[in-house]
């Protein structure tokens, strides 16, 4: 108890936030971190989940292909691409978007395959252009399941992007690896906490998008036939 | 006009749903295609806005193969009314009946103007437009999807057992006003369905299929119950079991009770001086529709 109290003194301690090395910096690294693996493996994910979703063809192999990359051990995948790409942040940015592929691509192609086929088969018989089948339905009713796997791809990376000071990056591993070289725990569990209040502000930020994703139609019917 | 010319339709498993069918359903009738489940009577329906295409043979609209038309121009010039509307759920009720008119271009306006139109024709209140259809009852959809099917006042209009998902009273009230619609705007309708008394309240025309879409009698609902071509017919329409053969008989008060082959009450004979009397005329009914024909019990 009493190191935790120290840890939050710790982050508490104004002397710690400022400077090019302060936790304001760090976190703003952090969350930079994250949100750039999410969009890159957003903009290789989504592409192709909506594929999947669409035609339903390679849907086999998108599955083998995100529970595969679910079980890789993070830390071996960012050993490896450190060793390949060299110190810096390409290696841990490029093992940050391997992690977030498959919740991604599952979420992108499990949106699509939620939408009632009975809607998009009426839809085609009203004489919608496979382009407006995709773009006019299954886009804006697949997208709250879309945001749910951008939600959960982003909790990991934020988890997982304090490995990043593991191979010379920064944000706020920075203070994880410096403390449990210079056995200040105070400042190991301090930013931890740090990792777990950006993780639950992320959450909240995602969970609101999510709601914000619903299209009103579908909230009606949730809210039952008079709302 | 549409027509099919010995069509066939043979599933990538091998299943045959349709063989060497071959039907006319003439211009502004209603035709219903009747039978159980599985006897190719969507398959073939759908064979019309090229939803499936035959294995071998032709559908021809107007004259003209289907096979030649591009499908999605094909589709915006056909109505199509499904079970269970296939409304989409993040649009409202007017952009929902608006589908079809906006795909072909037209202004927003005009669009809008035409969907107002569309629900006073169907019988919907002009305060649902900016509904969701998750907010409507399941007969309130079933109206915005034949406001949706008719909007862009197309010469065919397809119709899935639109009716097969609401409650009897409002299934009947449906059919009711579909052959009022049929009346006023003379669309060709081919309608769908594997109730058969559905298929003698609303068909100028019946197909009744058996598998594989042979035809087992082509005929006017009059003909159907008063002809019946054989035991598979009979057995459809419930002539053999005593549902469509009616007794009068003298009730209480003296009115005359229709019952069936199972003494159960199917209506009131009503006369042309509009009271009972002893039974002597034979029996008209009242709305001029189609009617089992009724004999004399021998005991009434």
């Amino acid at each position: 108890m009493n190191q935790l109290w120290e840890a939050v003194l710790w982050c508490l301690d104004p002397a710690h936030w400022t400077g090019p090395s302060g936790i304001a910096a760090r976190s703003l690294e952090h969350l930079g971190y994250t949100l750039l693996a999410v969009v890159i493996a957003a903009a290789i994910a989504v592409p192709i989940g909506w594929w999947v979703g669409h035609t339903g063809r390679g849907r086999g192999a998108a599955v083998a292909l995100s529970g595969a990359a679910r079980a890789l051990p993070t830390l071996g995948v960012l050993t490896l691409t450190a060793l390949l790409l060299g110190i810096g942040l390409a290696g841990p940015m490029t093992a940050f978007v391997i992690l977030a592929v498959p919740s991604i691509l599952a979420a992108a192609y499990a949106g699509f395959e939620a939408v009632d086929r009975r809607v998009i088969d009426a839809a085609r018989a009203q004489g919608y252009t496979g382009a407006q089948v995709l773009w006019q339905i299954e886009v804006p009713l697949g997208l709250p399941v879309l945001v749910g796997g951008l939600r959960s791809a982003a909790l990991q990376v934020v988890a997982t992007a304090t490995l990043a000071a593991y191979v010379g990056a920064g944000g706020l591993g920075r203070y994880l690896f410096l403390g449990l070289k210079t056995q200040d725990y105070a400042m190991m569990l301090g930013s931890s906490l740090l990792v777990v209040v950006l993780a639950l502000v992320l959450d909240g930020v995602f969970a609101l998008a999510g709601r914000a994703a619903v299209p009103r139609g579908v909230t009606v019917a949730r809210r039952g036939v008079n709302a | 006009m549409i027509s099919y010319r010995s069509v066939t339709k043979r599933f990538a498993d091998g299943t045959v749903a349709v063989q060497d069918f071959s039907l006319d359903v003439p211009r502004g009738t209603l035709t219903v295609l009747a039978g159980s489940s599985g006897c190719g009577k969507t398959t073939l329906m759908r064979m019309v806005n090229r939803m499936v295409d035959p294995s071998s043979g032709q559908v021809l609209v107007d004259g003209e193969d289907v096979a030649g038309r591009d499908p999605v121009a094909l589709r915006r010039r056909i109505g199509y009314v499904m079970q269970n509307s296939g409304l989409l759920p993040h649009r409202t009720v007017a952009q929902n009946i608006a589908t079809v008119p906006r795909l072909n271009g037209v202004d927003r306006r005009a669009a809008r103007r035409r969907t107002g139109e569309m629900m006073e024709l169907v019988g919907l209140d002009a305060k649902l437009a900016d509904r969701y259809p998750a907010q409507l009852s399941g007969g309130q959809q079933q109206r915005v999807g034949v406001a949706r099917g008719l909007a862009a006042d197309p010469d065919i209009l397809l119709m899935d057992e639109p009716f097969g998902a609401v409650d009897p009273l409002v299934r009947s009230e449906l059919q009711r006003q579909l052959r009022q619609l049929h009346g006023q705007i003379g669309t060709t309708i081919l309608f769908v369905t594997h109730d058969m008394d559905e298929a003698l309240a609303l068909g100028d025309q019946i197909v009744l299929l058996r598998a594989g879409a042979d035809i087992a009698q082509q005929g006017t609902p009059r003909e159907f119950v008063a002809e019946p071509a054989n035991d598979f017919v009979r057995t459809f329409l419930g002539l053999d079991r005593g549902q469509r053969t009616l007794h009068r008989e003298r009730a209480a008060d003296g009115s005359i009770v229709v019952v069936d082959a199972h003494g159960r009450p199917a209506g009131v004979l009503a006369e042309p001086d509009g009271r009972p009397d002893d039974g002597a005329h034979p029996g008209a009914a009242a709305d001029g529709g189609p009617r089992p024909g009724i004999q004399d019990a021998p005991g009434a």
